[in-house]
């Protein structure tokens, strides 16, 4: 069953994606896979700031504060 | 390290309660916040003992910054790794570590776990937030977890106070332990993350770490580690000296590029090594919840982090906090301005007019008391701060301004800081150490002390319900004198916003920053840990009332008293109370004398050394609005701006008709006039303090800490002169447009 494979900045509030990859190798991906963005993980984007951005997330059971920036970097599936 | 004390280290993500564990063990006042990085120092308390766990040894235990990682990418975190690694100037290297784990993020926590472990320190785990498990639908076997993981694991309820006991037994017998680093039990079973780290990486830290053996420097394994998967961190570099620098930094260079070659991606390799280890011990000792359910929080949350009315309700709270000041802390103000009166009228009644009684009456009682008269509204911004910050919401705020704040040349992250510069720039600057864009962190450090302080707060009160008339709206609830004061404590903070802009474009451009962060969830404020915040803030503004403070005002008390013969005026004085003790009061001489007092007095201040300085300032400060008196006050004031409260209640004292200081220093004031009879303080006058006071710099301990902070002197003359330019410029501006409006 294909999903459409998109980052975690595409997702609106309330909508879910289990994530494949965070893309890069600097500090920023080293602090989100330490934060637990794992691959595997599911991750649900729960609302955005005024203007949009940063977002809030929920994962691993927390919730989290993501900018644009950094949302654009973690790939993810599209779960229904 | 003594023989006798022994130290234990505590440790954790931010949010898992780890400094009410802290406060349980010791029952200390270590400061609790629900918001990431609230313990920005390192704290040490001592555990006290009990009945039941006998204490060979005094025990210190050692709270330091949550962190999620040793990867130390920003100052508090680096705190936290320099202690644990026994590079922290006049701080022991712990005997032992306790990990706190937040038991609903068990995977996630044991994260910094599996760092912590490789130190080489004796390791226990506190698994806190036990009692929330159940509630999430989750399981945990904390038996078979700690088998898995070799250390003994204690579960415990810190904001209940439950398992405490436990915990301070499992510390003693880990105190007990010999230090070493094959602790049989850890070694035995649990193995190290460490040992999943590819091939290639651990031959390449075996060569650096023998390399930097022969250049005479020893470095644990871990920090040799740490030496190469942070290259771009300066953190880690730090324990190399000086002259190795270069080459250490280029030898390291090639390492990467080595590794890179043999597929080795650095640093994400350390991530997976040890979330792999994290979940290959975890499997089958925990199951998650399968569907986290809508919590209150939740709830919450959709409203204050919603895109305007969050932003809304943000602003409505300030300015509700700003009325409440005003409305609420006026009766106790009363009252503490009638034990002042008191205070004067027993003195008077047991000392004769001279030197001593006006020392007492118009320097002590004057000046201190009109400076502690203003403890009520402090106490009542820390109580606002504090709620905030122990339920949660200084996260929010963080993340709704984040945008705005980014555009400005900060992150939400600056947020907290700024918030708690409201209160006092020195915890606040302090915080800014959770910023991990060092970029950010400066633009934030040198605006904090823009931020309207509680000490700032009494400058206002005093010339707002002296000379802003009392009008009040929506019956009553809403006053003119709350709006003014709301508009002065947003003042310093909109002046900022030009000065971070251009400090960002100026001198701190660099890499955009990011804003990864922990948004906790939202819980009741802990009453006890609410009211030892606000207890701690009014006792150090109550010392520095009864030493600085004091001090000043002693002086500024000499020096409008002498040089200058008070005779004819004690004499005077002796006599006005004679009258008045009489049964019936004869109110033509009385008045005679009382004028012919308050020339004396006027004439005595005017060729004292004060009066002579303020002739000599005041051609500087009649753009101001300002007479010498205000000039000499405002000058005695830049060690702590809250003294010019107590210098002008000095001064006025002196100067006013009778020795009566009970009809308070606003009276004073309204009577002062310039030569010509017109009156100093009007309107105009006192926008100008204010708007003055809201930006300068007046602040001694500031400076230093800026200094401490950025470990420059460069910055602390900076944000003075920038500063005082600032307030001059503004006061100036506040004046004249104020007469003009007012014609």
């Amino acid at each position: 069953m294909p999903t459409p494979r998109l980052t975690l900045r595409e997702l609106q509030p309330g909508q879910r994606g289990q994530i494949v990859e965070v893309e890069g190798s600097d500090t920023i991906a080293a602090r989100l896979l330490e934060m637990g963005l794992l691959p595997g993980e599911v991750i649900e984007m729960v609302g955005k700031a005024p203007m949009g951005d940063p977002a809030e997330f929920s994962v691993y059971g927390y919730r989290i504060s993501l900018r644009n920036g950094e949302s654009s970097r973690v790939v993810i599936d599209r779960l229904p | 390290m003594s023989n006798s004390q022994i130290s234990i280290a505590l440790i954790g993500n931010p949010n898992t309660g780890k400094s009410s564990l802290f406060n349980a063990l010791c029952g200390s006042k270590a400061r609790v916040g629900n918001y990431p990085g609230v313990t920005v120092e390192h704290k040490t308390g001592r555990m006290q003992g009990s009945a039941s766990v006998p204490f060979s040894a005094p025990i210190e235990i050692i709270d330091l910054p949550g962190t999620y990682s040793l990867a130390a990418r920003s100052a508090d975190e680096a705190v936290s790794v320099d202690v644990l690694s026994g590079s922290m100037a006049d701080v022991p290297r712990p005997d032992a570590v306790v990990v706190i784990v937040d038991a609903t993020h068990i995977e996630r926590n044991l994260y910094l776990f599996s760092q912590v472990l490789e130190l080489g320190l004796p390791t226990l785990i506190a698994l806190n937030m036990w009692d929330r498990v159940a509630a999430t639908g989750a399981t945990v076997d904390p038996e078979m977890l700690a088998e898995r993981l070799g250390i003994k694991i204690v579960c415990t309820n810190a904001a209940k106070r439950e398992g405490i006991e436990e915990l301070r037994a499992a510390i003693v017998a880990l105190a007990q332990a010999e230090r070493t680093n094959n602790h049989p039990e850890r070694d035995g079973t649990a193995g190290r993350a460490s040992d999943a780290f590819p091939e290639p990486f651990r031959t390449e830290v075996d060569g650096l770490q023998h390399w930097l053996l022969e250049h005479d420097v020893s470095l644990q394994r871990f920090q040799v580690e740490r030496l190469v998967i942070d290259a771009s961190d300066a953190h880690a570099q730090r324990a190399i000296p000086t002259a190795l620098n270069a080459a250490c930094a280029q030898r390291i260079l090639e390492i990467r590029e080595r590794l890179a070659a043999a597929g080795v991606s650095v640093p994400l390799f350390e991530t997976k090594a040890r979330y792999g280890w994290v979940r290959e011990r975890t499997a089958g000792t925990l199951s998650r919840a399968i569907e986290r359910p809508k919590s209150m929080s939740d709830t919450i949350d959709r409203w204050l982090t919603h895109r305007w009315i969050g932003l809304l309700f943000f602003l409505v709270l300030m300015f509700f906090i700003f009325q409440s000041i005003t409305l609420v802390a006026s009766w106790p103000m009363d009252a503490i301005e009638g034990v002042q009166g008191f205070a004067s009228s027993v003195i008077e009644s047991w000392i004769a007019p001279g030197p001593l009684r006006s020392l007492l009456v118009d320097g002590v009682v004057a000046g201190v008391g009109s400076v502690l008269i203003f403890l009520p509204q402090i106490a009542i911004l820390f109580l606002f701060i504090a709620i905030l910050e122990d339920c949660g919401y200084m996260s929010r705020a963080a993340f709704v301004m984040d945008k705005f704040m980014s555009s400005i040349g900060m992150s939400g992250k600056s947020f907290l800081p700024l918030m708690s510069s409201f209160a006092c720039a020195i915890p606040g600057i302090m915080a800014t150490r959770t910023i991990d864009n060092r970029m950010d962190r400066m633009v934030t450090l040198l605006i904090a002390p823009l931020m309207s302080c509680s000490a700032r707060l009494p400058v206002y009160v005093l010339m707002v319900s002296a000379f802003v008339p009392d009008v009040r709206y929506a019956g009553g609830w809403i006053t003119l004198q709350g709006i003014v004061l709301f508009g002065m404590q947003c003042l310093g903070a909109v002046v900022a916003i030009p000065v971070a802009w251009l400090l960002k474009r100026y001198f701190f451009r660099g890499i955009p920053s990011t804003f990864i962060m922990e948004l906790a969830s939202y819980k009741w404020p802990s009453w006890r840990v609410t009211f030892a915040r606000v207890w701690e803030r009014v006792l150090a503004f109550i010392s520095r009332a009864g030493s600085l403070i004091f001090v000043t005002t002693v002086l500024v008390w000499a020096a409008a008293y002498f040089p200058g013969d008070h005779s004819q005026v004690n004499a005077q004085s002796l006599r006005l109370e004679t009258l008045q003790s009489q049964p019936e009061v004869p109110e033509d001489e009385v008045s005679d004398l009382e004028n012919s007092i308050r020339i004396e007095k006027s004439r005595l201040i005017d060729a004292s050394l004060l009066g002579m300085a303020g002739r000599a300032i005041e051609p500087a400060v009649r753009p101001l609005g300002w007479d010498g008196r205000i000039g000499v006050a405002v000058l005695a004031s830049f060690p702590a701006r809250e003294v010019i409260i107590a210098t002008l209640g000095t001064i006025y004292a002196l100067g006013s008709e009778t020795d009566e200081t009970s009809d308070g220093l606003k009276e004073q004031m309204r009577a002062a006039t310039w030569p010509d009879g017109r009156p100093v303080f009007t309107l105009a006058t006192a926008f100008s303090i204010m708007v003055f006071f809201a930006l300068c710099a007046q602040c001694a301990s500031t400076l230093m800490i800026i200094y401490r902070e950025t470990n420059s002197w460069f910055w602390p003359f900076f944000s003075f002169s920038y500063m005082t330019i600032l307030a001059y410029v503004g006061a100036m501006l506040a004046y004249n447009l104020t007469s003009l409006w007012q014609l």
